[in-house]
């Protein structure tokens, strides 16, 4: 026992000290804690306990609400299948179960020789180049049957991560179209001059003229922002970039990330210059793990260029430092307030508001939350005028929008277009024919059905986070929905009834639909849960976690015709299903093991 | 400083940082509510106290009263929504009102009844929660919990302990005991805590005293939930 303590304190000893022995770290130490052990022992709780002077419940609270955070042991090789619907529509299922069969586990427990695991997950944010997977929270992509066989053996053969094929982690940016955004070109340190020159309150002047809005799906005006932020009175006022990308069929942050990372941190840089701020924190998705040591690498190299640091540029008393805290697989914690209690360490759950960041955010301290996006485009706002800005794009949108299209097109990747662009464009360049539906901004967004593709991308018209997901004429919508709403009850924070609850019971409708017991009675349920979801909810994630089945009941009432099997109420429970369990355990499928259907007889 | 505001046409007087569900309950105003409680502070997860403030909904605990703010709170569509959420609530965990210890003292219960609940509506969860009776004292039903986390708030701002958290996320969200055997038993909890005092249903239940006040005397047996609200404040010296 004692040896085993030792074990943890050899290893939590350099992550402590890294972390400055402070709770509110607390995600940052859990994370690297487990990629030290696997998972996070009770004996490493015990230690942490006493370092950081926190109680058990807040370790233990914290840890159970991330999905990727285990309190038991999950296996040297921990596999997670993302399950958006694009990685459905690429048959991921018979992927999994492939993978299972060959390694004789059972989906979500741990295999009996405790080597691995393989569950689902939600999005990993790789849909155009699906049906993609974690291992210990690496991505791994465009997984093919024979990917599958290979990684068997990989795992069989307790072949360390490190030494598995590179080209099986390769994430490639497909990056089909380029405007402003995606043009190469960029120097470090360009946008940060011309911020300079023109002082905080030409930099905000410039930002309001080109009337530049949140491009994380919400679109609140960004001066605004960062006025009310820089006017708040406070001991520190801190700068924090939302890149906790978890909108299933949104990709477009990970390729900024990528390969513009420069203009993401300079945006963010010339927002702590406008705002007076010395410090930044970017929130980067657990799903994005791969991304931290480059990350990391291009912050330092920004520190030698004096792009980070003190005296930026040679301009005084112009500090600013950036840091990185990963997240651990929680959709919610793309919300802004909820982001904030992840950054202290805490459960992401969302505060009640107001207060809001702008006067109290990290810390309860003024702070700017914004998407990656949109702080890459204030980069172009400081280097050409906030006029030439708004000159793109339509009058009420100014500037160029991000897509990440994915699903049923020939050409999967990222597309940028000044706002104003149709639908039906973007589906013909991407090389869309025969599409029945488009998803646009997520789950959290709306179903267009191909009566709606003149619309255009427009905060005025059709507003998007930059998900825009293809379904064919082939696809079952009603399936599409049932996948969405599969996802808002898993990543649910639980904090609020509605939400809690309402989520839960609006999936169980959907699967007593797909079970064959539907009626109109439920359809009806179904709307009632959607008004009670939208007007009692939290945040928005209650708010939109009903927008899927609305909008297709609206637009694909066939899909659910379809699951109308009976025209009066039958309960959901069905007890010949219910022995199912007992019928796998005895090895029988004779008739004598089940039981006759009733309805059908009469 | 402070104003007034009207709920449902009333005029009612508040101070500065007060909320409305505060200023309301001092001038004798019952707004539903399950997590609130006048001596922590607000969580604002349940949302049964949920009302329109000037045609908007918000929960009456987190939302500060403002001068000229127009609430309603009594209309038949909040309350058949507050109807629904204690159903939620209620299918949610195992209540079993006719076996429990806490019926006719429970929150939910009369809040249930005063809300007119006459089924539970959803399809029951059925969660599968282990009891822990392990402490000498107190035993801990899972079944039972709402999630209003009072038991939390209480032991961590008023004992300071932390016996209690919440932990999971989602639907499998529940309450956790600061021990590393996951028992309470192990932990620092004791009869005196206001923590062993706040439950406003009956997970946290003393042992040994079983139906000590017979069924049909009880808190609520005499008296509407409304009533007992105000009462209390009168109690407190509003």
């Amino acid at each position: 026992m004692d040896k085993l303590k030792v074990d943890h304190k050899s290893y939590l000893n350099p992550i402590l000290a890294r972390y400055g022995f402070q709770a509110i770290n607390l995600v940052q130490i859990l994370r690297e804690a487990q990629e030290s052990f696997g998972y996070l022992h009770p004996d490493a709780i015990d230690y942490l306990i006493n370092k950081l002077n926190v109680p058990r419940t807040k370790i233990e609270g914290v840890a159970s609400f991330y999905s990727f955070f285990y309190l038991e042991p999950r296996g040297k090789y921990r596999v997670l299948f993302s399950d958006n619907i694009t990685d459905r529509m690429l048959d991921n299922q018979s992927l999994m179960a492939r993978l299972c069969r060959n390694l004789w586990v059972e989906p979500g427990k741990l295999s009996e020789d405790g080597l691995v695991s393989v569950d689902f997950t939600s999005c990993t944010g790789m849909c155009d180049q699906g049906p993609a997977i974690l291992v210990n929270n690496f991505a791994i992509t465009l997984l093919t049957e024979q990917r599958v066989d290979e990684i068997c053996d990989l795992i069989r053969n307790r072949v360390p991560l490190a030494l598995w094929p590179p080209e099986y982690f390769q994430v490639m940016d497909n990056i089909r179209r380029k405007d402003l955004l995606l043009e190469d070109g960029f120097v470090a340190g360009a946008a940060l001059a011309a911020a300079i020159k023109r002082g905080p309150d030409g930099m905000l002047a410039e930002i309001r003229t080109s009337g530049l809005r949140g491009r994380g799906g919400a679109g609140f005006t960004t001066s605004i922002k960062w006025e009310s932020c820089r006017n708040a009175p406070g001991e520190a006022h801190y700068v924090v970039c939302n890149a906790d990308e978890g909108e299933p069929g949104t990709f477009k942050d990970r390729v900024l990330l990528t390969s513009y990372t420069d203009k993401v941190f300079e945006g963010m840089t010339l927002c702590g210059y406008v705002i007076g701020a010395q410090k930044g924190l970017l929130y980067l998705r657990g799903e994005y793990r791969y991304l931290l040591d480059h990350l990391n690498e291009v912050l330092v190299r920004r520190h030698q260029q004096n792009l980070l640091g003190s005296n930026i540029q040679g301009k005084e008393e112009f500090d600013f430092d950036i840091e990185i805290h990963v997240g651990a697989g929680a959709y919610i914690c793309g919300e802004e307030s909820a982001l904030i209690e992840s950054l202290e360490g805490k459960r992401g759950t969302p505060r009640n508001r107001p207060p809001f960041p702008v006067t109290h955010g990290y810390l309860n301290q003024p702070t700017v939350v914004n998407n990656v996006e949109t702080f890459a485009a204030t980069c172009h706002i400081a280097q050409k005028g906030g006029a030439w800005y708004a000159g793109i794009g339509t009058l009420k949108s100014a500037g160029t929008k991000v897509m990440s299209i994915s699903g049923d097109c020939s050409r999967p990747g990222i597309y940028e277009y000044p706002f104003g662009v149709s639908v039906r464009q973007i589906l013909e360049d991407c090389g869309a024919i025969d599409a029945q539906a488009v998803q646009v901004s997520g789950p959290s967004g709306v179903t267009l059905s191909d009566q709606e593709f003149d619309h255009i991308i427009a905060f005025e018209d059709i507003p998007t986070a930059g998900a825009f997901m293809v379904f064919n004429a082939t696809r079952d919508m009603f399936e599409v929905a049932r996948n969405f709403v599969h996802f808002f009850a898993h990543e649910s924070c639980g904090f609020c009834t509605p939400c809690r609850v309402g989520t839960s019971l609006l999936r169980n409708l959907m699967d007593k639909l797909h079970n064959g017991h539907g009626s109109p009675y439920d359809l009806k349920e179904i709307e009632k849960l959607n008004n009670l979801l939208l007007s009692l909810s939290h945040c928005g994630l209650g708010h939109t976690a009903c927008n899927p089945v609305l909008d297709t009941i609206n637009k694909f009432r066939p899909a659910y015709k379809l699951r109308m099997l009976h025209q009066e109420f039958i309960p959901a429970f069905d007890l010949d299903w219910s022995l199912q369990a007992a019928r796998q355990m005895t090895g029988r499928s004779d008739s004598g093991a089940h039981l006759p259907d009733v309805e059908e007889k009469t | 400083m402070s104003g007034t505001f009207t709920l449902d046409g009333k005029t009612i007087t508040f101070d500065d940082g007060q909320s409305i569900i505060q200023a309301a309950l001092k001038a004798g105003s019952y707004i539903p509510h399950l997590c609130y409680h006048p001596d922590f502070k607000p969580h604002g997860s349940c949302k049964l106290c949920t009302v329109t403030v000037n045609g908007r909904q918000t929960a009456a605990c987190t939302m500060l009263a403002a001068d000229h703010m127009v609430v309603e709170s009594e209309t038949e569509v909040l309350n058949d929504e507050r109807r629904a959420l204690t159903q939620m609530l209620f299918v949610e965990g195992n209540h079993f009102c006719p076996s429990c210890e806490k019926s006719g003292d429970c929150q939910l219960q009369a809040t249930a009844y005063h809300l007119g609940m006459m089924d539970s509506h959803y399809d029951h969860f059925f969660p599968n929660r282990p009891l822990d009776a392990s402490h000498p004292d107190f035993l801990l039903d899972f079944n039972r919990c709402i999630l209003c986390s009072l038991c939390v708030r209480a032991s961590r701002d008023v004992d300071g302990k932390n016996v209690f958290a919440l932990g999971g996320r989602g639907i499998k969200s529940h309450l956790i005991v600061n021990a590393k055997s996951g028992k309470l038993a192990d932990t620092d909890f004791s009869a005196v805590d206001k923590a062993a005092d706040v439950c406003p249903v009956g997970v946290i239940l003393p042992k040994k005293r079983g139906f000590v006040v017979p069924i049909g005397e009880r808190t609520f047996d005499k008296q509407s939930i409304d009533v007992y609200i105000d009462s209390r404040m009168v109690k407190e010296d509003r």
